[in-house]
């Protein structure tokens, strides 16, 4: 079952008095039930009014959104959905307690359910026992997000959006964030991610989308938008007579000396072969091979550095 | 009905953490009991004095209550997009103008019983006795503050709090003045004036009719039906400005 469509979303904002902006370009896309995923895109790109959109925030000029096929301009829909804001943009003045109470009312869950929920919350996200009667305003960015985290779970939902969660947490933060991503990865949940960490896409999402200037500029698996196979490596090595080294040279893209030590580049598989052999046939030593992969990093930028080009 | 209850209370509960509103309140209670001190330095106009100043102080904080919790609880959750949250859980645009204005009126309710429980009991105090045109004037007050709040909603679902603020201390001078507007429309020799005042008249709510201050500090009785019209022509009022606030608001993109 698909869990998030948009069949040709668009969205112009008015700017001032004739003066149009169109954010979203006639956005199409599809989101299988259990998947994660990530949307990408550079600052002003479209991604937040995309979510906005789908969470019912703005309305579309053109174009429909659905989840679980239910349009997203049913308020019945947000039952099924969980939202995390890229900022903690919470009451400061609540409790940690108060807060969750409030959020579980908002879907109507009875006094004793919520209890029982909140309770399980609190120790899915590690702040049970710890801060329950601490006002927001006391809280540290991380145990914010955790939080914001708890409160988008509160109606065990079917599709979670997530905004840049990890948004200015520390190495630990991040880790504790992306246990948990994991877990309801694991549970069968959809998750719709909003983030600048291409690492951590990478690692979560099991497809990505890349919006550039209010258009989907790509959008596949990781694997199929990379190109994994080993195309170019950089070699290390030392103890080899200038003759060789002149050998291969002649064939690497690149060659840098470093004191005793040689590191040379190379652009193909047979390049990096003939060198090996070069080396070990010439009596020196190899003192590392990496193989350099192309990255979700790479395909972004070529895609922001492209349209860039084109506009 | 837990939806709107949740976001009542929670606006109850931030006004209540709110220092403004504290200021305000002591302010007010300090100037009703000075009321005192400057009826002493009449002879004989005394308990008119306390009355008076009385009755003019819970006006008076409990519009510039109104005004600075109505403009401000709703424009602050669209700046600090609090309201994003709100409106990604399954809550109607509806529920919360209404849960936010009940909350409001809830805050105003326990402000306003606080300076009429200090004001009764100093006049209780000095005359031995509280009528119960003294009750009425106070819970005329109170729904003409409530109107007030509606008001300063309404402002802030579109506009800054400046703006709100500006607004809805010009309707509420305004509204203490609309019949002047109509006896002045009147009396006019242009036809634009006269349709302007007249337009002013009917579009402005008369806030004289929530006004009984001068009857009441003078003993005199209030019109046949006063009361009821006054009741009535309050909550009509109310129910179309939040009618506009939500249909406002129910087009609104949060940007």
């Amino acid at each position: 079952m698909i869990a998030i469509k948009t069949v040709g979303l668009r969205k112009v904002f008015k700017t001032g008095i004739a003066k149009k902006n169109e954010v979203l370009k006639g956005l199409d896309l599809e989101i299988e039930q259990g998947e994660t995923f990530g949307y990408l895109g550079p600052n002003g790109a479209g991604k937040t009014t995309t979510l906005k959109l789908l969470l019912g925030l703005i309305y579309p000029t053109s174009g429909s959104a659905f989840i679980l096929g239910e349009s997203t301009r049913n308020v019945r829909v947000k039952n099924l959905i969980g939202f995390l804001p890229e900022q903690p943009y919470f009451y400061t003045y609540l409790t940690a307690w108060e807060f969750l109470d409030f959020y579980s009312q908002l879907f109507d869950i009875l006094g004793k359910f919520r209890k029982k929920r909140i309770e399980e919350l609190l120790s899915l996200v590690g702040l049970k026992g710890k801060c329950e009667k601490l006002q927001l305003r006391k809280f540290s960015k991380g145990m914010l997000q955790r939080l914001g985290i708890a409160q988008a779970l509160i109606n065990d939902p079917q599709v979670i959006f997530l905004d840049e969660p990890f948004s200015g947490l520390d190495p630990i933060g991040r880790k504790e964030i992306r246990d948990i991503i994991f877990k309801l990865k694991d549970s069968g949940k959809t998750i719709f991610f909003c983030s600048h960490i291409l690492s951590d896409v990478e690692l979560i999402c099991d497809r990505v989308g890349i919006l550039v200037d209010g258009q989907l500029r790509a959008l596949g698996k990781i694997e199929d938008l990379v190109d994994t196979s080993l195309n170019s490596a950089e070699i290390a090595f030392y103890g080899l007579k200038e003759g060789s080294k002149q050998e291969i040279r002649n064939f690497c893209t690149q060659m840098v000396d470093h004191s005793d030590k040689t590191l040379a580049i190379f652009n193909d598989r047979e390049s990096v072969d003939r060198a090996v052999k070069i080396i070990t046939d010439g009596k020196g030593s190899l003192i590392s091979l990496t193989p350099v992969r192309q990255t979700l990093e790479d395909i972004f930028l070529k895609e922001v550095i492209t349209e860039k080009q084109i506009s | 009905m837990l939806k709107i209850r949740a976001i009542f209370i929670n606006t109850f509960r931030e006004a209540i953490r709110d220092k403004i509103l504290y200021n305000l309140l002591i302010f007010a209670l300090l100037i009703i009991g000075c009321s005192i001190l400057l009826g002493t330095l009449t002879i004989g106009e005394q308990q008119k004095i306390i009355k008076d100043m009385g009755l003019a102080s819970i006006s008076i904080f409990g519009t510039l209550i109104a005004v600075f919790i109505g403009i401000g609880l709703v424009y602050k959750e669209i700046d600090r997009k609090t309201i994003y949250n709100i409106f990604s859980k399954p809550v109607h645009r509806y529920q919360f103008i209404i849960g936010k204005y009940l909350g409001l009126i809830l805050t105003l309710f326990v402000n306003v019983l606080i300076m009429a429980v200090v004001f009764l009991s100093i006049v209780y105090f000095m005359d031995g006795v509280v009528g119960f045109s003294l009750i009425q004037a106070i819970f005329l007050i109170f729904l003409e503050l409530m109107l007030i709040t509606a008001v300063a909603l309404l402002f802030s679902t579109f506009t800054t709090p400046t703006l709100s603020a500006i607004f809805t201390l010009a309707i509420y001078v305004i509204g203490h003045l609309s019949g002047d507007l109509k006896v002045f429309g009147a009396k006019a020799e242009q036809v634009w004036v006269r349709y302007v005042t007249q337009f002013l008249y009917y579009v402005i709510p008369n806030l004289e009719n929530f006004n009984i201050k001068g009857l009441v500090v003078y003993n005199l009785s209030l019109p046949d039906h006063f009361f009821l019209f006054s009741f009535l022509y309050g909550i009509l009022y109310i129910c179309i400005v939040l009618f506009f606030s939500i249909f406002i608001f129910e087009r609104r993109n949060f940007k």
